[in-house]
This record gives C-alpha cells, sequence and structure tokens, in this order.
C-alpha cells in the first residue's frame, strides 16, 4: 500500500537523473510534429476529437482527480490532460496527497469523494466498492477502449464481482533482476534463460569472488518494511505453482499456507537464506530486513554483489550519473523461470476509479483507457519512469531504455501477467501479516511457521 | 494570483471569527442588561454555550461513535458484539503492542523525570546553567519524526569488517566488538526506541522542574542547613516535597504523552520485530486494514489506559489550586 508512495518518492529522483540516464533520444514520435515544449503541447489537428464529441457539450465542467502520485511526478499527468482539454473544454483539477490511502476512503465515506481516483491497488477498488457502494461503473465507451488495448487480466483486475469499474493507467514490472552489463561482460558471466541457469551462475560468482556476494536485497521501507519479501514469493508462487494456482492462492481459494506456497518460498529462501549468496555490501542474512529497498542494489555499482531482484521502478534509484541501459553501468533482466517456455510476469499499476457519472467524468475516463492518452503521456514524460500495459502505446515514445524494456515485457506474447498479489489481498493480510511475516522469515523465523502466522489472520 | 486567494480566504476567515464573537458578546451583553435575578446565570450560559456545542460535536459525539464501532464487530458497523476486544486479546500480533505500550508507560516517564531531575540539580546555579540547559533542551524543538531519524543513524549498523555509518556500531567496532544490528535486538529494540522518547521528554521535565527548584523559598533551605540537613537529606526531605506537584504534572503530562506514541515506532522500525505499540496498530487496523472496528476497540483501551493518569493529574491540580 505504501509502497507506492515510496516509489513515487524515489522516482523524485528519476528527474535529476534523466539528463545522464537517458542519452537525450528525441522522441520520434509518428504524426505528433515536432514535441517543442515538454508539455506535449500536440497540434490540435493531430488529436483526434471525435471520441469525446459523443458526450456531448462539456465546455465549462470540471472533474477533480485525486492520487497518490505527489510533485514532480504530478507534472507530467497534468500536461497529459491537455489535448482533452483543448478539445472538451473540461477543466480538470489534480490534487495529489501523500496519504491518498489511508484518505480515500475516509473522503467517500464522508461523502467528500473526488469524481476520479487512481486507485494503485485492485484490493482497495474492492474495498471502495463493497464498503461504500459509491464507485461508478465505467462507461461503455471505457470498457470498449479496455478490451481493445489491453490484456484481459487488466479488465479483470479493474472488475469486482463481474462488473467492470476501472480502467488500468500506468504499470510497473516487477519481474526483474538488476546487474551490471560491464562486470558481466569483464567475467564473462551470460544472463540465465532459466531457473537452473541462475542458481549456477549464483554459486559460480559465490566460488569466484571470496570479497562478494552474488545477491544484494533489502525489505527496508520504514512503516511498510516487508513488501519487497511479498514480490519475491509471488515471482517464486508464479514458478513454481504456475499462474492458475497463484490466483487460487491470491483469492484464498486454496490456504496460504499451502504446501505450493511453502515450496515457492523454500525456492527464495534458497537465496536469500544462505549467507553465501547474500546480503551482499550490507551484512548477514539479517541485513537484508533493515536495508531499504532503495539502498538495497547499489552495492551492484561498487562491486559488493551481482544482482538485485526489485521492480523497473528501481532506475529511478541509481545515482546520478550511472547509465542504465544494455550496454551502460546498470541492466535488468528478465528473472527467469523454471523453464525457458513459461513466461510469467509479475507487475503493479493504478486504476482509474470514478465516484462521479456526470458526462464530462465519462468521457475523461475514456480518454484515460485510450491509446492517445497512453502516448500522450508517454511524450509528457521527458524524463521516463513511466509505462502503461496499454497495447497501443508505442514504444519509440518512451523516452528511457528501462521503460521500454517494460513496455516490451508487457505486451510480449509470451508473458503472462499477474498483478502484485499482497495489492489484491484483504489490506489486513496484503499491507499487514504479509508483510511482517515476510520480515520475521528473513530473521530467520521457518517456512512452515511463517505461512502459517499469515493464514491464520486471514479474515473470515 | 493563488496567493492573493489565499490572503483573501484568510481575512474572511478574520472577519468571520470577529463576528461570531462579537456576536456571542452583544448577546451577552443584551443579557446582561436584563438585570433580573438569573441575568448573571443567563450571561454565564450564554458564554459557555458555543463552547459546550463544539465540544459535543467535535469531542463527544466522535467519541460516542468510537465507542460504538468498538462494539460494532471488525468493520464497526455490525450489532453489539464482543468480538473486537477478544481479538485485541487473542491475538499475538495485538498482545505484543499492548505489552509494549505498558512497558513504554512504565519506563519513558520515570526515566525522563530521573534525568530531567538529575541534570537540574547538577546544573542549577553552575556557571554554565543557561547553555547546559539549552543543551539538553534543545531535542524538544525537534519534531517526533526527525528525532527518530537522527536515531535511526546512530543505531543504523553494517556487517562485521564494513565502515560502520551508525554512531554506536562505529564506537563499538573501534573498540573491537561485533557490531549489533540494534533494532532487531528483539526483547531490547523496545528499549532502545525508548531512549528516543526519554532523549525528547527529558529536556522537558528539566525545564519544569528546574523552575520548581528555584521557586524554593531560600530561607527554607537555609533554615534546614542551620538545622544540619545537607546532601541527600535535604534533597530528599526539603527539595523533593517541595516539588511534589510539578513532579506529578511531568509524570503525568510525559505519561500521556508516551501512551500516545506512534512517530518514533512508525519511523524507526515501523512496528516489525516486536516493536509495536498501540497507537501504530491503531492507526494501521482504521486506515491501513480497513478494519475500523477492531482499530475503534484499540482507541478505547488506549482511552481506558489515559483515563487514570488525566483523573490523577485533575485531582493532583484541583489540591494545587
Amino acid at each position: 500500500m505504501l509502497k507506492s508512495i515510496a516509489v513515487t518518492s524515489s522516482l523524485t529522483l528519476a528527474v535529476l537523473l534523466s539528463g545522464c540516464a537517458d542519452t537525450a533520444e528525441t522522441p520520434n514520435s509518428p504524426g505528433a510534429g515536432t514535441p517543442a515544449s515538454p508539455g506535449g503541447t500536440t497540434a490540435a489537428g493531430a488529436f483526434d476529437c471525435a471520441p469525446y464529441e459523443a458526450f456531448g457539450d462539456l465546455k465549462g465542467t470540471t472533474v477533480t482527480v485525486y492520487t497518490s502520485i505527489i510533485a514532480p511526478e504530478d507534472q507530467p499527468h497534468i500536461d497529459s490532460w491537455k489535448p482533452f482539454e483543448e478539445c472538451t473544454g473540461v477543466d480538470v483539477q489534480y490534487e495529489g496527497s501523500k496519504e491518498f490511502e489511508a484518505q480515500l476512503l475516509v473522503r467517500v465515506k464522508g461523502g467528500n469523494a473526488p469524481d476520479i481516483a487512481y486507485v494503485p491497488q485492485p484490493g482497495l477498488l474492492q474495498t471502495l466498492v463493497k464498503e461504500t457502494g459509491k464507485v461508478v461503473e465505467a462507461p461503455a465507451e471505457t470498457a470498449a477502449n479496455v478490451d481493445k488495448h489491453f490484456d484481459p487480466a487488466w479488465k479483470g483486475y479493474g472488475s469486482v464481482d463481474g462488473k467492470f469499474y476501472a480502467a488500468p493507467l500506468g504499470a510497473n514490472v516487477k519481474s526483474y533482476v538488476w546487474y551490471s552489463p560491464k562486470t558481466f561482460t569483464e567475467k564473462g558471466y551470460e544472463v540465465p534463460a532459466t531457473w537452473d541457469d541462475l542458481m549456477s551462475l549464483t554459486q559460480k560468482i559465490a566460488a569466484d569472488d571470496a570479497n562478494a556476494k552474488p545477491w544484494c536485497a533489502g525489505f527496508g521501507s520504514g512503516d511498510a518494511t516487508g513488501w519487497p519479501g511479498t514480490d519475491w514469493l509471488e515471482d517464486m508462487m508464479l514458478r513454481t505453482a504456475g499462474p492458475d494456482a497463484y490466483d487460487k492462492w491470491v483469492a484464498h481459494e486454496i490456504p496460504f499456507n499451502d504446501p505450493q506456497v511453502a515450496t515457492a518460498l523454500d525456492q527464495a529462501g534458497a537465496i536469500l537464506k544462505d549467507p553465501k549468496f547474500v546480503n551482499g555490501g550490507f551484512g548477514d542474512v539479517n541485513s537484508i530486513a533493515t536495508t531499504t529497498f532503495q539502498d538495497g542494489g547499489q552495492p551492484i555499482l561498487t562491486g559488493g554483489c551481482y544482482m538485485h531482484r526489485q521492480a523497473s521502478f528501481y532506475a529511478a534509484n541509481w545515482p546520478e550519473g550511472t547509465k542504465v541501459a544494455e550496454d551502460g553501468d546498470v541492466w535488468a533482466f528478465y528473472l527467469p523461470s523454471n523453464n525457458a517456455d513459461e513466461k510469467p510476469v509479475l507487475g503493479g499499476g493504478e486504476f482509474v476509479a470514478a465516484f462521479a457519472d456526470r458526462p464530462e467524468v465519462k468521457a475523461f475516463q475514456t480518454y484515460l483507457s485510450s491509446a492517445e492518452w497512453a502516448n500522450e503521456k508517454a511524450k509528457s514524460t521527458p524524463n521516463g519512469g513511466w509505462v502503461s500495459a496499454n497495447k497501443g502505446l508505442e514504444i519509440d515514445n518512451l523516452v528511457s531504455p528501462i521503460d521500454r524494456l517494460s513496455a516490451e515485457t508487457l505486451q510480449d506474447e509470451k508473458a503472462v501477467f499477474r498483478f502484485d498479489g499482497s495489492d489484491m489481498m484483504p489490506s489486513k493480510v496484503g499491507a499487514g501479516t504479509f508483510w511482517k511475516g515476510m520480515t520475521d522469515w528473513i530473521t530467520g523465523k521457518p517456512t512452515n511457521e511463517t505461512l502459517d502466522f499469515i493464514e491464520q489472520s486471514w479474515p473470515q | 494570483m493563488k496567493i492573493a486567494d489565499k490572503f483573501i480566504e484568510m481575512i474572511m476567515a478574520i472577519i468571520i471569527f470577529a463576528a461570531v464573537v462579537a456576536l456571542i458578546v452583544g448577546v451577552a451583553w443584551l443579557v446582561g442588561r436584563l438585570k433580573s435575578k438569573t441575568s448573571d446565570r443567563l450571561q454565564g450560559l450564554v458564554y459557555i454555550l458555543p463552547v459546550l456545542v463544539m465540544l459535543l460535536a467535535g469531542l463527544v459525539w466522535p467519541a460516542v461513535l468510537t465507542i460504538r464501532q468498538a462494539f460494532g464487530g471488525p468493520t464497526g458497523d455490525k450489532g453489539f458484539t464482543l468480538h473486537n476486544f477478544a481479538t485485541v486479546f487473542k491475538s499475538p500480533e495485538l498482545l505484543g503492542p499492548l505489552l509494549n505500550t505498558i512497558v513504554w508507560v512504565l519506563a519513558v516517564p520515570v526515566l525522563a523525570t530521573v534525568i530531567g531531575l538529575a541534570y537540574a540539580i547538577l546544573v542549577d546555579r553552575s556557571r554554565f546553567e543557561a547553555f547546559a540547559k539549552a543543551l539538553i533542551f534543545l531535542p524538544m524543538a525537534i519534531s517526533m519524526v526527525g528525532a527518530s531519524i537522527i536515531w535511526k543513524f546512530v543505531y543504523d549498523v553494517r556487517g562485521p569488517g564494513q565502515t560502520q555509518v551508525g554512531l554506536f556500531n562505529a564506537i563499538l567496532t573501534f573498540f573491537g566488538a561485533d557490531p549489533v544490528d540494534f533494532m532487531q535486538a528483539r526483547g531490547w529494540n523496545t528499549f532502545w526506541l525508548i531512549i528516543v522518547m526519554v532523549w525528547i521528554q527529558a529536556g522537558f521535565a528539566m525545564t519544569v522542574l528546574s523552575a520548581a527548584i528555584k521557586a524554593i523559598p531560600d530561607d527554607l533551605i537555609e533554615a534546614a542547613k542551620i538545622d544540619g540537613t545537607t546532601g541527600w537529606r535535604l534533597f530528599r526531605f526539603i527539595t523533593l516535597p517541595s516539588i511534589r506537584g510539578s513532579l506529578v504534572v511531568v509524570l503525568t503530562t510525559v505519561g500521556i504523552a508516551t501512551l500516545k506514541v506512534f512517530d518514533v515506532v512508525r519511523t524507526m522500525t515501523g512496528g516489525q520485530f516486536d516493536t509495536s505499540v498501540l497507537a501504530l496498530e491503531f492507526y494501521n487496523y482504521s486506515f491501513r486494514y480497513f478494519e475500523y472496528g477492531t482499530g475503534a476497540a484499540l482507541a478505547v483501551i488506549l482511552f481506558i489506559l489515559v483515563l487514570p493518569i488525566v483523573i490523577y493529574n485533575v485531582v493532583q491540580m484541583r489540591k494545587d489550586a
């Protein structure tokens, strides 16, 4: 839950970074002309206003948007709405808050709901729909856009009890391992294609380099400490038990402490709990719990470790001047699955929930779910750090290499996308006992006791 | 443009506030002019009524709702049940924070008061008194979150053989000892967190107690000295009884602040490694897990715990008055 906030604040760095990280590639977007200002003032003629005329004359109306995205990440969002505002005359007002997750439900229950909220978790969407009954179903036009541009799994995450409420907005990919291409080339290591390759590489590094460890990890994240651990388990669950079992596990159709989950957690433990493999640059296995996730991968640059499993948004945490590219200082590879034919992808994202059914709100929802918006957003984010699962998003419009890699991974035909499980479980588990359980696990609690503890906390 | 709007808003708010006050005073003045037998009482009522209304709407009514929610099941809107309180006392992840809170409330006021008192006596009438007092009072100016971040660095740990970032571990490794992960030392870590709170509160205790010591009449002390009372006995039989009222105020004020401790734990450990406290869990259940009922039950327990301290404080203050 608070991880989205942590991410947002870490992205702040991306702006500082960008100048060096992304070697000034001009976005040669087709049909967009010359994007003179980063504001993305697309020539009114190039933008198709027709889809929004169906909602009637909207001039002089206002739509309020409430999100967890705060400055400076808010400006690209505000800029990306310009074509819509110019077409329709709607004034879209932005409000970002660090306490978004804690406040949204209170505001909605108190009768002070915004028109639109960017909800970062399907679990919170479920709570909003079921507890308040004030979420408005998405209009048919929005649903049509989602059917056209998104993997069906995404539509499912925006639905509650078969009704479609919220279209997906941004996305991130979590199944990445950060590494240093330079170091790998120097030592003659290859990016592993399967889990077995990954483990033999891990052992090889441990044997080759007595002064470093193959892996770095950090579970620390303030009061959200433990969430990187949940991502590890979820990634392993997708690899050892498969997407179907994963879905059942998230929906609590199989218990949290099912033997399949124990297998997955032990596979994560084979790396994380082995003192020979972690925790490069920080200390023993226990140090994972207190190392912040932002600090977690930094020793890759100083030779303390070689690999760090963390999401695409970790790109923002590299210090200024680090080249994030396939041939640069750091880069990411897909966390391999047990066999090379399967490609499960763990990720996250936001959804657009509406609390009003006025025509201008519907028109705006439709705009946000369109491919036009996704491309506009890509263009108005000159420093990178944003990507969408929208298949209409043209990869060339993204400026930073890691964003492109994420978009490619999301649009890959072989990829089976699954949403971050802890974000879909009841908050008490997903933002409570699951985090705590993983923290206890990494500091020595056995696998079965950890899973039993989380299972008994599941709300009846 | 925006700044101008803010100023207009602010000025409007001041005008409205002044108008409301003028209205109340005006009505009270008119009532006072009646000059009947009851007009004095009526006048008092007019003054106190707005306060009563605001207290009822802003404090009493929400408190009633919270108590209602505490008995309304996990979500707070089901019928009458003791389920939430059973949850608190049955589940280890809530019983732990309850016990931790008790440790906090016992340790912080006592430590802060003892340290503050000792310091006040030591520096009393010394040459560097003002400077020494400023030193210990400074942490009061730092927010709880700020103080927690500072101490997080003090406790920071790196593996053996590496450069220690944290002050304590730098000292430990300098003398050849192994680095200690203070935050993960279960059983002890709550104590390390308590130090942060004592660090903040000792300055407050010192200030109040120092003022009280200075208020002891000089002739009283001189009389005691003529009688041959010095050192420990002077402190035990003259100083301590003279500052008793201030001691109670300091102990209870720090006690109440400690019951609400939230920022320190949230910032430093996030409640992990068995360091959580009631106020943090109350926040978690209400605003993160959306189990308002359980959150309300925790708030009610916190309220019951704070009640004796408040009552004792009020009784003492009335005695002094």
